[in-house]
């Protein structure tokens, strides 16, 4: 078993490092929805767009190559819209003959695109994850008016995410050390019934350790003065120039949507 | 940096406390720490130390008996003066540091004091200078060290300006090196001290008198050198003298 | 060959592959649960919600990494809304599965930004619901004994897996990315699988927390009246998803080369939609898109409007009888 709980966090001080986080979350959703209002078989006008997101990354500093390698992580729900190719009436482009299936144009070009929407988006996601931590993402949607309740219970997760990732990993690694196997067996016991419900009794386990572990904190929290009230720091006032700068891609991608719609 | 001088003291007379699956915890317990004054508890597991130490700041409110902090009882009422008051210590820091960064769990305190800005600020840096870890403010909880994060569980109390610290088990799980600058540490604390610990070294060099609970009750209470010199007591309740 | 199918269709949707009208429509939904999740949650548990809510839900997320090896080197693992939705209520699940689905996203790519409001709610809200309600049914049939809730809770993890998938290829239909006729039986096929899985954890961990803390369980041993308006809202977003894909499920499943071959079926499939407001689609918007988030506007706005009504009925009743 691997615990994958490494932040996409890439330290750095580049300008998208530092730009507010308000105006970086508000301006990935942007861009991300500009992306999903393409319209498809657009290539050209999603070349510039594809072309801005490697700028934006060169920008902030983060290896391009692990973002294209981070960015394949939606292929394989490519799966669900497979079946675009047959089921779009259009001019056939390919007969599968053995199934009598018909791959047309137009079918091509909404698969494809689809497929470039989810790969772009994924690669402005991950400049916004590399570039800000979460702590500070969670807090500037405070500002966009998430509930603080919410981004409380969130930053909460994410500080004991670690804690019982750690319980889960060490209890994980005591079956594994207890899973004897009879020899010349590639089997480790058991049948897939009885897997699944160990697994369960370690979920119940980690379950009881989360439940007591909350009420100590909740204590531990009492202890300070808690009474219900989330409270936190007012965030610095927003300074136009991070305004101006995140408004920059966005405009671009706008001017491009735009001109893809009416070309 | 304190205030109210004269009154940080912990007044504890016959204390009942029972928990709602019908086990009591703390039978007729009575204790009183004047001023400034450091003292150890000590006892098996189980004997009632954290439960003693809940009450303290109001997280437990007693079946039966007083609790006193400051010279002010412990209600509903007074909740927010004592939390304030007395600085309470959770033995696992993970506990303790429920917050991401360093920063927000010592602003945590002085945020919900309802402190200004600045105030809170300038308070997270004396905090976290008071423990020895000023370099700190923007560091994730969960990447730090077992002795970091016993220092940073500090400061979140220091950082509210306590009169009173109630510490469960601060050298557990440390290594040698940590322990050791950890009881530098306490040693250099001016606050009145309540102090649960197994680690019986400690009780020796760093307090002047200890107190011993089993059972949910008091069952010794005077000079350490004394009660450590007794080991006919100490066996009876399960606990070793440093000197063996 | 099923463990590569098993991991390569999760319910994690991509960014893409929901139409910009219809990821905004999730929002919507997401955004009035989770308000009225907060306030549940808040009256059931007070000043502790946001540490236990918090907590619980990095239980969830390190409970899936708990993975169990299946076969041919693949492995499953649980999604946990069924679980905790039976041992805290579907509201409090509600939460911390928004916490889970969110972080998901915005850490590890995990699912789209811009779709979030969906996936938020396939993977916590509906799961949470249908987890909740079928253990609820099941123990109320089945009695009080241990065999009870192991079954209880296999079908309730097992259905609320089914659910959440069913409710993706809707999704995935209604944005024209993958016909119904394909997408549902696909997803249904392949989740009937993931699901057994689901559902073996979900009641082994019930049973282990029935064994060492069966006070812990008493929220799903309460008798549901007490809790009408979580009847009610539950109730009305399963109808509401049923609703949504029942005329397509019923014409008989002729397996997926024929469907596939049938290319009307998409158009066909998406009319029913359009029988809520009939004659809205000519005078007033000309495309597509517009009138699919025109018709999921009218579509959200009359559920919460009959959700009120029903809220208000059950309130008057006892004044008046």
């Amino acid at each position: 078993m691997h615990v994958n709980l490494v932040d996409q966090y890439v330290r750095g001080t580049s300008t998208i490092h530092r730009l507010d986080t308000r105006v970086k979350v508000t301006a990935t959703l942007l861009l991300i929805l500009s992306v999903s209002l393409m319209p498809a078989g657009k290539w050209v006008a999603f070349a510039f767009l594809w072309a801005i997101t490697l700028v934006l990354t060169a920008a902030a500093g983060i290896p391009i190559g692990s973002v294209l390698r981070r960015s394949l992580i939606a292929l394989p729900f490519a799966l669900a819209a497979l079946t675009l190719l047959v089921t779009v009436p259009g001019p056939p482009l390919l007969e599968l003959p053995r199934v009598g299936w018909t791959v047309s144009e137009p079918g091509l070009v909404r698969f494809a695109s689809i497929l470039l929407k989810s790969w772009l988006s994924v690669q402005i996601a991950i400049i916004l994850a590399a570039t800000t931590h979460l702590t500070d993402l969670l807090w500037a949607l405070n500002s966009l008016h998430v509930p603080r309740l919410l981004i409380a219970i969130i930053s909460f997760m994410y500080r004991y995410l670690f804690v019982l990732a750690g319980e889960g990993f060490r209890m994980a690694r005591a079956r594994q050390a207890r899973s004897a196997a009879p020899a010349g067996s590639q089997s480790t016991g058991g049948n897939l019934a009885w897997r699944a419900r160990v697994t369960g009794w370690m979920v119940g386990q980690l379950f009881l350790r989360s439940y007591e572990r909350s009420e100590r904190v909740y204590q531990a929290m009492a202890a300070r003065g808690y009474r219900g009230q989330i409270r936190r720091l007012d965030p610095p006032p927003l300074s136009p120039r991070d305004l101006m700068l995140g408004a920059l891609p966005v405009t671009a991608y706008a001017v491009i949507l735009a001109a893809a719609n009416w070309c | 940096m304190l205030k109210n001088v004269s009154h940080h003291t912990i007044d504890v007379t016959g204390l009942n406390f029972s928990y709602p699956d019908g086990h009591q915890a703390l039978q007729s317990v009575s204790l009183y720490v004047s001023p400034g004054e450091k003292v150890a508890l000590v006892g098996p597991n189980g004997a009632g130390k954290s439960t003693l130490m809940l009450h303290l700041n109001g997280i437990l409110r007693p079946s039966a008996g007083l609790v006193r902090v400051g010279g002010l009882q412990v209600t509903e009422h007074n909740l927010g003066k004592i939390r304030a008051w007395v600085g309470l210590v959770f033995q696992d820091p993970d506990d303790q540091l429920f917050s991401p960064t360093v920063f927000d769990d010592v602003a945590f305190g002085p945020l919900h004091m309802r402190l200004g800005a600045e105030e809170v600020r300038q308070r997270v840096r004396s905090a976290l200078a008071a423990v020895h870890m000023s370099e700190y403010p923007e560091r994730l909880s969960h990447h730090l060290s077992m002795g970091e994060k016993k220092r940073i569980a500090i400061a979140t109390v220091l950082a509210m300006d306590p009169l009173i610290l109630v510490l469960d088990e601060p050298t557990a799980g440390l290594d040698p090196r940590s322990r050791r600058s950890l009881i530098r540490l306490l040693a250099e604390l001016p606050q009145t001290m309540l102090v649960a610990s197994h680690d019986m070294h400690l009780v020796a060099e760093l307090f002047h008198r200890m107190v011993i609970m089993d059972k949910g009750q008091i069952v010794a209470d005077g000079v350490t050198e004394s009660i450590m010199d007794d080991t006919d007591l100490l066996e009876a309740h399960g606990l070793e003298s440093p000197c063996h | 060959m099923i463990g590569s199918i098993l991991s390569a269709l999760p319910l994690h949707i991509p960014d893409g592959f929901l139409t910009a009208p219809v990821a905004l429509i999730g929002w919507l939904f997401v955004l009035l649960l989770i308000g009225w999740a907060l306030r549940q949650t808040r009256e059931q548990l007070g000043e502790r919600q946001v540490p236990l809510m918090g907590i619980l839900a990095a239980f969830i997320f390190a409970a899936q990494m708990l993975n169990f090896p299946v076969a041919g080197g693949t492995s499953g693992h649980m999604l946990g809304g069924a679980l905790s939705a039976i041992v805290l209520g579907p509201w409090a699940a509600v939460l911390i599965m928004t916490c889970v689905v969110a972080v998901q996203a915005l850490l590890f790519q995990d699912g789209g930004l811009l779709v979030l409001g969906w996936n938020i709610l396939n993977m916590g809200v509906l799961t949470a619901f249908t987890g909740y309600f079928v253990y609820q049914g099941a123990r109320k049939m089945l009695g009080n004994t241990r065999r009870a809730i192991l079954i209880a809770g296999f079908v309730g993890g097992w259905l609320s897996v089914m659910v959440g998938a069913i409710a993706t290829a809707v999704e995935l239909a209604v944005s024209r990315t993958s016909p119904l006729g394909v997408a549902l039986p696909a997803m249904a096929a392949v989740h009937s699988l993931i699901g057994i899985g689901e559902g073996l954890i979900t009641a082994a961990a019930l049973a282990f927390i029935a064994q060492t803390r069966p006070d812990l369980l008493r929220f799903s041993a309460r008798p549901p009246a007490t809790r009408s308006a979580g009847w009610v809202w539950g109730g009305l977003l399963i109808a509401l998803v049923v609703t949504l894909f029942s005329p397509w499920a019923s014409p008989s499943p002729d397996g997926l080369e024929r469907v596939a071959e049938d290319q009307g079926f998409l158009a066909k499939g998406l009319d029913p939609l359009y029988q809520i407001l009939p004659d809205y689609t000519v005078p007033l918007v000309k495309s597509e898109a517009g009138a699919t988030i025109l018709a999921g506007v009218v579509g959200v706005l009359l559920v919460f409007g009959i959700a009120y009504g029903v809220a208000w009925l059950r309130r008057a009743r006892p004044s008046s009888s």
